[in-house]
């Protein structure tokens, strides 16, 4: 999972991370509850990993609390893949 | 007993000068609200009262008195002043909810300024759109949002001014000026601005269905419609302490985010951080919050992290509970009765109303489900769709209506005055925009749908038009479907919005792509992002479904009723002006 791990770090970083920001993002930070990522843009972190890991996410199991670090985020992918 | 006290009694022999009782105004006082938010709660002995509880992501939380919103207010007046700002002139706050923020709003409106809020999450062409429609002058920001407004400034000669007011100074461009109003010399006194009833106070941006947004402007006069739904709606009393959830980015933000509450001297909680339901319940336990004004996305979310949750934070501080921005689920209030021992009290107006319209009332029956009831002193009705005359019968279906007067009324679209009078129902050619706003003959048309019950309970029914409403904020589909085709591979689009559980709708966007393009979900997340970072989260289409041909009008018009009719699998009406294949 640590290729999963890496993938998606570099994804949040590419999209919600402007280049001068002085924000330090690690697989730790959280995204959600910090205001990195809003609820509305959630969604198309969900349809990435869909994409990249060919895999369904249902609604109930894509919520904020699931959301909110890349080590969490990295569980849903992994919960998923079996 | 709540404030409003008994219900039909207040609407009977209604004036608006209630509000000035409320507000316990004195003839002569100078009406600017800043002032009024600030100054005038200072001079009548409580400038030591707890104006702002702030809270930030993490461990970060201030405290501020009325009497730090007077000095930090005066600052950033000051400071404007200093930089050749006058009267009149547009000056944008665009920040996240931080303390400055609301320093900011009062201190434009103290020195004469009019205010223009935008939400922070705004794309750089969202920005540059609504700046360049007002010619502003000044926009105020942080270091993490100033980037968008470096991208665009180029193209908007009127924008003379960049000030920081937090963040790294040292990382800004020639040019940009910092100012950190709290570590800056304190400014004790400042000569308010001599506004009247009818000085532009706030200039909101709102999205309609064609066009870019227009800005509906009002007046420091509003605050009487404010000041008088803030205490009867809202229930709010010296003592509370009170959670408006909304960012001043939108209406809701500011008319009851910090005129409202402000004017009448109450303390009221920020929480500048992302969402989540446990945080949220934890705040509200650790500020003690007593009356809590949110939204049905919000409350809808806090319904799916279910009861067992609620049952672990100390709720008992909250008295009062109110709703705002779409329509608030039967299911929602039920629920919050049963969870919160406190039942929702949903209330309707909009960017252009100014003020709280139709509303249920503490003390009133709440038919769950259902608007309530026209606030005292506004006259509503619903019109026939196409007679435009009110409908008598209950129940049925028609345009929300309100006759004009009530001074939170939007006083103009910015420099737009036919689409001002296209609102009026009745209105003579040529009638100037004053004329419009104080005929009570006419009809001022909402652009929303409902019935009215027999009981005079107001139900939604829908939009009249194909303006989008996601999580409570109005998304026109122009301006999405002019950013799509902006994107590499589309070609055509249209975007209407679709049923969501949480967001009452989201938007959904039809595109055919460009030769050498083909359909994959890689392309569908490029165009979402494309969106998001053009314009904003909310605008960003939650689903893009790939197609050949989008349906036309036979003058070529995209039929999105066509679209959002079979998303919401209702009937697609008449389909005679379609386009043949």
């Amino acid at each position: 999972m640590d290729d999963v791990r890496e993938a998606v770090l570099e994804y949040v970083i590419d999209e919600y991370i402007d280049e001068d920001d002085d924000l330090e993002v690690d697989a730790d930070t959280a995204l959600i509850s910090s205001g990195i990522v809003d609820s509305f843009s959630m969604v198309s972190l969900k349809a990435f990993l869909e994409n990249k890991y060919d895999i369904r996410i249902p609604d109930e199991d894509a919520t904020p609390e699931a959301f909110d670090t890349v080590n969490s985020i990295v569980r849903i992918v992994e919960k998923h893949s079996s | 007993m709540s404030n409003i006290g008994t219900y039909d009694e207040k609407r009977e022999n209604f004036t608006w000068d209630v509000a000035k009782e409320v507000l316990g105004w004195e003839q002569g006082e100078l009406l600017n609200i800043g002032a009024i938010c600030s100054d005038r709660v200072c001079a009548r002995g409580h400038a030591d009262r707890v104006a702002l509880i702030w809270e930030g992501f993490g461990d970060r939380k201030a405290t501020y008195t009325f009497g730090d919103l007077k000095v930090f207010s005066n600052g950033i007046a000051q400071m404007l002043v200093d930089q050749g700002i006058a009267p009149g002139d547009r000056v944008c706050l665009f920040m996240d909810k931080i303390p400055s923020l609301y320093f900011a709003f009062l201190g434009v409106l103290k020195m004469g300024g009019v205010v223009q809020p935008l939400f922070s999450a705004f794309g750089d062409e969202s920005l540059e759109v609504r700046l360049a429609s007002a010619g502003t002058k000044a926009i105020l920001t942080t270091r993490k949002h100033v980037k968008k407004v470096r991208k665009i400034l180029d193209r908007l000669p009127d924008l003379t001014h960049v000030i920081v007011l937090e963040g790294n100074p040292s990382k800004l461009k020639d040019g940009e000026i910092f100012f950190d109003v709290e570590s800056a010399p304190r400014v004790e006194e400042f000569e308010v601005y001599q506004s009247g009833p009818e000085t532009p106070s706030v200039l909101h941006y709102t999205s309609g269905t064609t066009g870019q947004p227009k800005g509906a402007l009002h007046a420091h006069d509003s605050i009487w419609g404010q000041v008088l739904t803030t205490s009867w709606v809202l229930d709010l009393r010296e003592d509370d302490i009170y959670w408006c959830t909304a960012d001043p980015g939108w209406v809701t933000g500011t008319s009851y985010g910090i005129i409202g509450p402000w004017s009448l001297g109450v303390t009221q909680c920020v929480l500048d951080s992302g969402f989540t339901s446990a945080r949220w319940y934890q705040f509200i336990a650790d500020n003690h919050v007593t009356v809590w004004y949110s939204a049905p996305t919000a409350i809808r979310s806090l319904m799916r992290d279910g009861d067992e949750l609620v049952a672990k934070h100390d709720l008992s501080s909250l008295r009062h509970l109110a709703s705002v921005g779409e329509p608030l689920n039967a299911e929602a209030v039920v629920w919050s009765e049963k969870v919160y021992g406190l039942a929702f009290h949903d209330t309707f107006w909009q960017t252009e109303t100014g003020s709280i319209m139709i509303a249920n009332y503490p003390g009133l029956p709440i038919k769950p489900g259902s608007m309530g009831r026209p606030f005292p002193g506004i006259e509503a009705a619903v019109l026939d769709l196409k007679t435009h005359e009110p409908l008598t019968e209950p129940n049925s279906v028609g345009l929300i209506a309100f006759r004009p007067g009530w001074p939170s009324m939007f006083r103009a679209y910015w420099k737009e005055p036919a689409k001002y009078a296209s609102r009026f129902v009745g209105a003579a050619d040529g009638a100037t925009p004053d004329e419009l706003r104080t005929d009570t003959s006419l009809w001022y048309v909402s652009g929303d749908r409902s019935s009215v019950d027999a009981d005079g309970y107001f139900w939604f029914v829908g939009r009249d038009d194909d303006v989008i409403n996601t999580g409570g904020h109005l998304v026109g589909p122009f301006e999405i479907e002019s950013a799509l085709v902006e994107h590499e591979a589309v070609a055509e689009a249209a975007a209407v919005g679709k049923p969501d559980a949480v967001n009452m709708e989201v938007v959904k966007a039809f595109v055919t792509l460009k030769p050498g393009f083909e359909p994959s979900g890689d392309l569908e997340l490029s165009i979402m992002n494309f969106i998001r970072k053009k314009l904003s989260p909310l605008a960003m289409p939650q689903e893009i479904e790939y197609t050949d041909k989008l349906p036309r009008t036979r003058s070529g018009k995209i039929l999105r009723r066509y679209l959002r009719a079979i998303e919401w699998g209702e009937d697609v009406g008449d389909l005679s002006t379609l386009e043949d294949d």
